[in-house]
C-alpha cells in the first residue's frame, strides 16, 4: 500500500487535455442530472462554448454547468460523491447543477489507488483548495466586470453577488475567469466550517437513482460492438503451469471461437500478472462456460504443490508458542512474566479468507493498432495502466483505463491481473473481449487473506495491574506474493493492530516467526488488523476477568492517562499508515473518548436475559478511532443472534455522515461474515471452496439486526471509514458471546459446538 | 440453437440461443438488459432475481426455453422513473452501497410485498435469506421494505 502524499499543486491544464478526459469518461459514467439555466437577462450564462478549468478536477462551461472529477474508484464507500461534494462546497456550486465525471487512470490527478482508507485523508484539503481557487477566480472575474474591489464580491450558490445586490451566474463568468491567471496558493482562503453547505451535512450518493433502476453500469455491464466473452481454466495451484490440453470437444460447442493457452507466471506470481491457463473465447458467456467445461487439461505441479492450509496453520500455531524475532520491546518481558501474580494466556487462529465481492473480477479490453483501451472495475487505475503497458509492451500513453462502478472490491480489485488477462486476449483475437470470472474462479483463484496463528501471554502484578504483554503473531507476508525473500511479516503489517498497541504496559514484547507465502496473499478490508484486533480485543476481555474489573473499565485502566504516544515507545518498525506521527498522532484521548461514548450510548451493563450478553472492543486503524459494543443472544442450540451493535467513531471532520454510518453498518455485516461464516481451506494447493454454498457469508438473518453509529463531532483532519469498522467488531462479538455463555472464542469462524483447546 | 421469443417488460424480443442457456445470459447479453446481475450462477446469491409471471425466480438457474410464453419483468421494467414504491423506499432509506446486489434485492422485496402487504421481521428474513449483500446493507433493506409497505398502503387508501 502506497500512502505517500504527493505535493498537491493547483495547476492549470490545457483545455484540450481536460476535454479529452471528460469526453472519454462521459462514455462511461455520467449522471443524469438536469441542466436548465439559460436566463440571459440576469447574466447567468455566457458563451456556451466557454470552458473554465483552472485545475484538473473542475470544469465550468458557459451554461454554468459544473463538471467535477471523481478520480477515486467507487466500490460502495460513496467516495464518488464525497470528494466532489467537498469541491462543490468550497466552490459555492449548486449541487443540483453539478455533474460528476469519473476520471480515467492518469497521474495528473494525483494518487488514484483507492485502498487503505485514505481518499479523504489525502484529498480533503487539496480538493477544498481546488474549489476555493475556482471560487476566487470567479469572484475576481466579476470584480473586473463591475470594476470594483474583489472584496465586495462573494460567490454564493452558483452566482457571484456584489454587495449592492447585483449578480453574475457562474456560466456568465466562466469565459472571463478562464482569462485570469491562477492565483497564488497564499491568496486562497478556505471556508469557515460554520459556512459549510455540504461538508458534514446529509446528502445522498450520486448513483442512487441509477442503481435502483438498474441503469448503473458496472464492469460486467461494459460492452463494445462485436465484444467476445472469454473465460480461463486455471491451474488450481497459483502460478503453476500447463502440461497439455485438448480442445477438440470445446471447439465443437456452438459459439466457441478460439481456445489457446496463456503462460503461467510461476511463484511468486506478483500482484498484476495473470495466472495463465487455457483461454476459451466465445460469442457469449454461456458458450464460453460450456467450452471451458469441455476442455481436457493436464497441469504441471509447481513449487507449492504440497501446500495444505490446515497443516500449515498447525505448524504456525506450534511456532507461535516459542520465542520469535522481537519486533517491538520494552522492559524485561521474561522477568515480568515470572514475577506476575496472575497469567492470562491464549492462542488465536484465523483461516484464509476470500474477498468475494458481489461483482466478480471482470474487464472489457480492446487492443488495436498498438493501443489498448479498457473498461474495468479497478481500485487502482494508474497501477492498472502501468501493468497493461508492461504486459502489452506498449507506451503507457497508448493505454486508456476507464473506471466503471465497482460491484464491491474489499481489496480484490486493487490487483489488476484480470484486466491484463482481458487485454492479452483482445490482442490475441484481434477483437474487443470481456473477461468473465465465475464465482468459482473468484473463490478458487483469489488473493487470500493470510492464515494466522497468535500467542498472547499477559502478566498481572501484585497490585492487580497489567505488567507484562507478550504477543506473537505468525502469518505469511503479503510481500511474499511478489518477493520470495519476504518470509516474515513486515513492520507495516505489524503496525496494523500489533506493534501499535497503545496500552501503558511496562514490559512488552511483540514477536514474529517466519512463514513462507505459498498461495497468492492479498490485502482484505482492514488487512492484518483482522487477526490482531481479534487476539488483542479478546485478550483484554480475559484480562478484565482475571483482574475482576468491568471490561470497559479495564480498557480505560490499561490505556492510562491521555497522551500522544511517543514514536520511541512504538519502536523503529512502527508505521503510521504512511503518515508522520506529528501530522496524525496516536492520541489515546481520542480512543478514550470513543470508549466513553459507546459505553453510554450502548447502555453498557444493562440487565439482559439469560443467554444474552454485551461485549466491547476498541481499535484505532487507518488513523480512525473506533469503539464497538455488540449485544448477542445465544440459544440452547448454540445459535448466535446479533441483536445490536453500537459503534462510536472519531474519524476527524465527518465529511459525509450518512456514508460514514453506512460504512459502519456494512462493516459490521462484513465482519460478521468473517467471524461466523467464512473459511478458505487449501489441500494440495487447491482451494476447497467454490461458491457461496461452501464459502459462506453473512445473510440477512446472520447480520446484526441493528447497528447504531455514534459519530464524534470532531474538528481533526478527516480519516477513512472503509476499513476501520471491521477490526473491533469481531472481538466485541466474541466477548459478548463470553458474557452470554461463558465460552471463550479463540478460533474463527466461530463454532460454539466444536471443542477448541487454544 | 433455436429462435426464442421472450416477453420482457411487456416487449417481445426474439433471440437465437441454445435452449439450455440460462435466462440470465439471454437477458443480459442477447436482449441487452444489464440491470439483472450475475453473482454466483448457482441460485445462491439472488443477484439475478427477476419476476416470471409475477413470481421471483433466479434467472441464472432456469433455461431460457422455459421462459417462453411467460411474462418476464426485470428491474428495468419496474417503473419508468423509479416511481415504484419499493424504489422510492430504497431511495428514501439510501440502501445501496456498491449497488451491485440491489436489483435482485429490489425484485425480491417487490415480490414479497405483492403477496404480503405487511411483512414481519421473520417474513422479511425468510424472503430475503437467499439474497447476499456483501456490502452489508441488510438493516437498510429491512427498513426499506417496511417503508415500501407503508407507501403502498398509503397509496391504496388514497385510491
Ligand atoms: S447469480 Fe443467480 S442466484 Fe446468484
Ligand atoms: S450494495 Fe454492494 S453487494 Fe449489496
Amino acid at each position: 500500500m502506497n500512502t505517500e502524499i504527493n505535493e498537491h499543486k493547483i495547476f492549470k491544464v490545457s483545455r484540450r487535455d481536460f476535454l479529452k478526459t471528460t469526453s472519454m469518461s462521459m462514455s462511461g459514467l455520467l449522471l443524469g442530472l438536469q441542466f436548465s439555466c439559460t436566463d440571459k437577462e440576469k447574466n447567468l450564462t455566457g458563451n456556451p462554448s466557454a470552458v473554465f478549468s483552472p485545475n484538473v478536477y473542475i470544469n465550468i462551461n458557459g451554461n454554468g454547468d459544473v463538471f467535477l472529477i471523481a478520480h477515486r474508484s467507487e466500490m460502495g464507500t460513496g467516495i464518488r460523491t464525497s470528494l466532489p461534494l467537498v469541491m462543490a462546497d468550497e466552490l459555492e456550486a449548486d449541487w443540483s447543477r453539478v455533474k460528476v465525471v469519473q476520471a480515467v487512470g492518469d497521474e495528473k490527478y494525483g494518487d488514484q489507488n483507492t485502498d487503505g482508507s485514505y481518499s479523504l485523508r489525502m484529498f480533503y484539503t487539496p480538493l477544498r483548495k481546488a474549489g476555493a481557487t475556482v471560487r476566487l477566480m470567479l469572484e475576481q472575474a466579476a470584480a473586473k466586470e463591475w470594476n470594483v474591489d474583489v472584496s465586495e464580491c462573494k460567490a454564493q450558490n452558483h452566482e457571484v453577488v456584489h454587495t449592492s445586490g447585483k449578480a453574475f451566474g457562474f456560466g456568465y463568468l466562466a469565459e472571463k475567469a478562464a482569462a485570469l491567471p491562477v492565483p497564488e496558493e497564499s491568496m486562497i482562503a478556505l471556508k469557515d466550517a460554520k459556512d459549510f453547505k455540504y461538508i458534514t451535512k446529509q446528502s445522498s450518493i450520486v448513483d442512487l437513482k441509477d442503481i435502483v433502476t438498474g441503469k448503473a453500469k458496472f464492469g460486467l455491464d461494459s460492452k463494445l460492438p462485436n465484444t467476445k466473452i472469454a473465460v480461463i481454466k486455471r491451474n488450481p495451484e497459483a502460478g503453476a503451469g500447463l502440461k497439455s490440453f485438448a480442445m477438440e470437444a470445446a471447439m465443437k460447442i456452438p459459439g466457441v471461437i478460439k481456445v489457446f493457452s496463456m503462460d503461467a507466471p510461476g511463484f511468486p506470481t506478483n500482484f498484476n500478472k495473470p495466472l495463465g491457463g487455457v483461454v476459451v473465447v466465445a460469442e457469449n458467456t454461456w458458450a464460453a462456460l460450456k467450452g471451458r467445461e469441455a476442455l481436457e487439461v493436464e497441469w504441471l505441479p509447481g513449487i507449492n504443490a504440497d501446500y495444505n492450509s490446515l497443516e500449515y496453520g498447525n505448524d504456525m500455531l506450534k511456532r507461535a508458542k516459542t520465542k520469535g524475532k522481537v519486533r517491538r520491546s520494552s522492559g524485561n518481558i521474561d522477568q515480568a512474566l515470572r514475577k506476575a501474580k496472575k497469567i492470562v494466556e491464549a492462542d488465536y487462529v484465523v483461516p484464509h479468507l476470500a474477498h468475494a465481492p458481489m461483482e466478480t473480477p471482470c474487464a472489457l479490453a480492446h487492443f488495436h493498432d498498438n493501443t489498448c483501451e479498457v473498461w474495468a472495475p479497478v481500485q487502482d487505475p494508474q497501477g492498472t495502466r502501468k501493468s497493461l503497458a508492461a504486459a502489452l509492451n506498449i507506451d503507457i500513453t497508448a493505454v486508456t483505463v476507464n473506471v466503471t462502478l465497482l460491484g464491491g472490491a474489499f481489496g480484490r480489485k486493487s490487483k489488476p491481473d484480470f484486466v491484463v488477462e482481458a487485454a492479452l486476449i483482445s490482442k490475441e483475437i484481434n477483437a474487443p473481449v470481456k473477461i468473465m470470472w465465475t464465482r468459482e474462479d473468484d473463490i478458487q483463484h483469489g488473493f487470500y487473506h493470510f492464515p494466522s496463528a497468535q500467542h498472547v501471554k499477559v502478566g498481572i502484578d501484585e497490585n492487580n495491574n497489567v505488567s507484562a504483554w507478550l504477543h506473537r503473531s505468525v502469518f505469511p507476508s503479503i510481500g511474499g506474493t511478489a518477493d520470495p525473500a519476504a518470509k516474515e511479516p513486515s513492520g507495516g503489517e505489524l503496525s496494523l493492530g500489533m506493534i501499535d498497541l497503545p496500552y501503558a504496559i511496562e514490559n512488552i514484547s511483540c514477536e514474529t516467526q517466519q512463514a513462507k507465502t505459498k498461495i497468492r496473499i492479498g490485502w482484505l478490508r482492514s488487512v492484518s488488523n483482522i487477526q490482531h484486533a481479534f487476539a488483542v480485543g479478546c485478550t483484554l476481555d480475559e484480562v478484565a476477568q482475571a483482574r475482576g474489573v468491568d471490561p470497559v473499565q479495564n480498557i480505560l485502566d490499561m490505556l492510562g492517562a491521555d497522551r500522544m504516544i511517543d514514536a520511541s515507545v512504538l519502536g523503529p518498525e512502527f508505521e503510521n499508515y504512511g503518515e508522520k506521527l506529528e501530522d496524525f498522532p496516536w492520541n489515546t484521548g481520542r480512543l478514550r473518548n470513543v470508549i466513553e461514548t459507546v459505553r453510554e450510548k450502548s447502555n453498557w451493563g444493562k440487565s439482559l436475559p439469560k443467554g444474552s450478553g454485551q461485549g466491547i472492543a476498541v481499535h484505532r486503524s487507518f488513523l480512525t478511532y473506533v469503539a464497538c459494543v455488540v449485544e448477542v443472544s445465544v440459544d440452547e442450540n448454540s445459535k448466535i443472534k446479533i441483536i445490536k451493535v453500537d459503534y462510536a467513531v472519531d474519524c476527524g471532520v465527518p465529511v459525509n455522515p450518512e456514508r460514514i454510518t453506512s460504512q459502519f453498518e456494512g462493516g459490521a455485516a462484513f465482519a460478521a461474515s468473517l467471524a461466523l461464516k467464512s473459511e478458505i481451506t487449501v489441500v494440495k494447493s487447491a482451494v476447497q471452496q467454490s461458491n457461496f454454498h461452501n464459502y459462506q457469508v453473512a445473510r440477512m438473518a446472520d447480520a446484526p439486526y441493528e447497528t447504531a453509529v455514534h459519530i464524534i463531532d470532531s474538528a481533526e483532519k478527516p480519516t477513512g471509514v472503509g476499513e476501520p469498522p471491521v477490526p473491533p467488531f469481531i472481538p466485541a462479538l466474541c466477548n459478548a458471546i463470553f458474557a452470554a455463555t461463558g465460552k471463550r472464542v479463540r478460533k474463527l469462524p466461530i463454532n460454539l459446538k466444536e471443542e477448541v483447546n487454544l | 440453437m433455436a429462435s426464442i421469443t421472450l416477453k420482457i417488460n411487456n416487449k417481445n424480443h426474439t433471440v437465437e440461443a441454445d435452449p439450455k442457456m440460462p435466462l440470465l445470459w439471454a437477458i443480459r447479453e442477447l436482449v441487452g438488459l444489464t440491470g439483472t446481475k450475475y453473482g454466483c450462477g448457482v441460485a445462491q446469491c439472488g443477484a439475478c432475481t427477476i419476476h416470471m409471471n409475477g413470481l421471483p425466480v433466479r434467472s441464472c438457474s432456469i433455461p431460457v426455453s422455459t421462459a417462453v410464453n411467460k411474462e418476464i419483468t426485470t428491474i428495468e421494467g419496474l417503473s419508468e422513473n423509479n416511481s415504484h414504491p419499493v424504489q422510492q423506499a430504497w431511495i428514501q432509506e439510501q440502501v445501496p452501497q456498491c449497488g451491485y446486489c440491489q436489483s435482485g434485492q429490489i425484485m425480491a422485496a417487490t415480490a414479497l410485498l405483492k403477496r404480503n402487504a405487511n411483512p414481519s421481521d421473520k417474513d422479511i428474513d425468510a424472503a430475503m435469506q437467499g439474497h447476499i449483500c456483501r456490502c452489508g446493507t441488510y438493516p437498510r433493506i429491512r427498513k426499506a421494505i417496511k417503508a415500501a409497505a407503508q407507501i403502498m398502503s398509503q397509496k391504496a387508501s388514497t385510491k
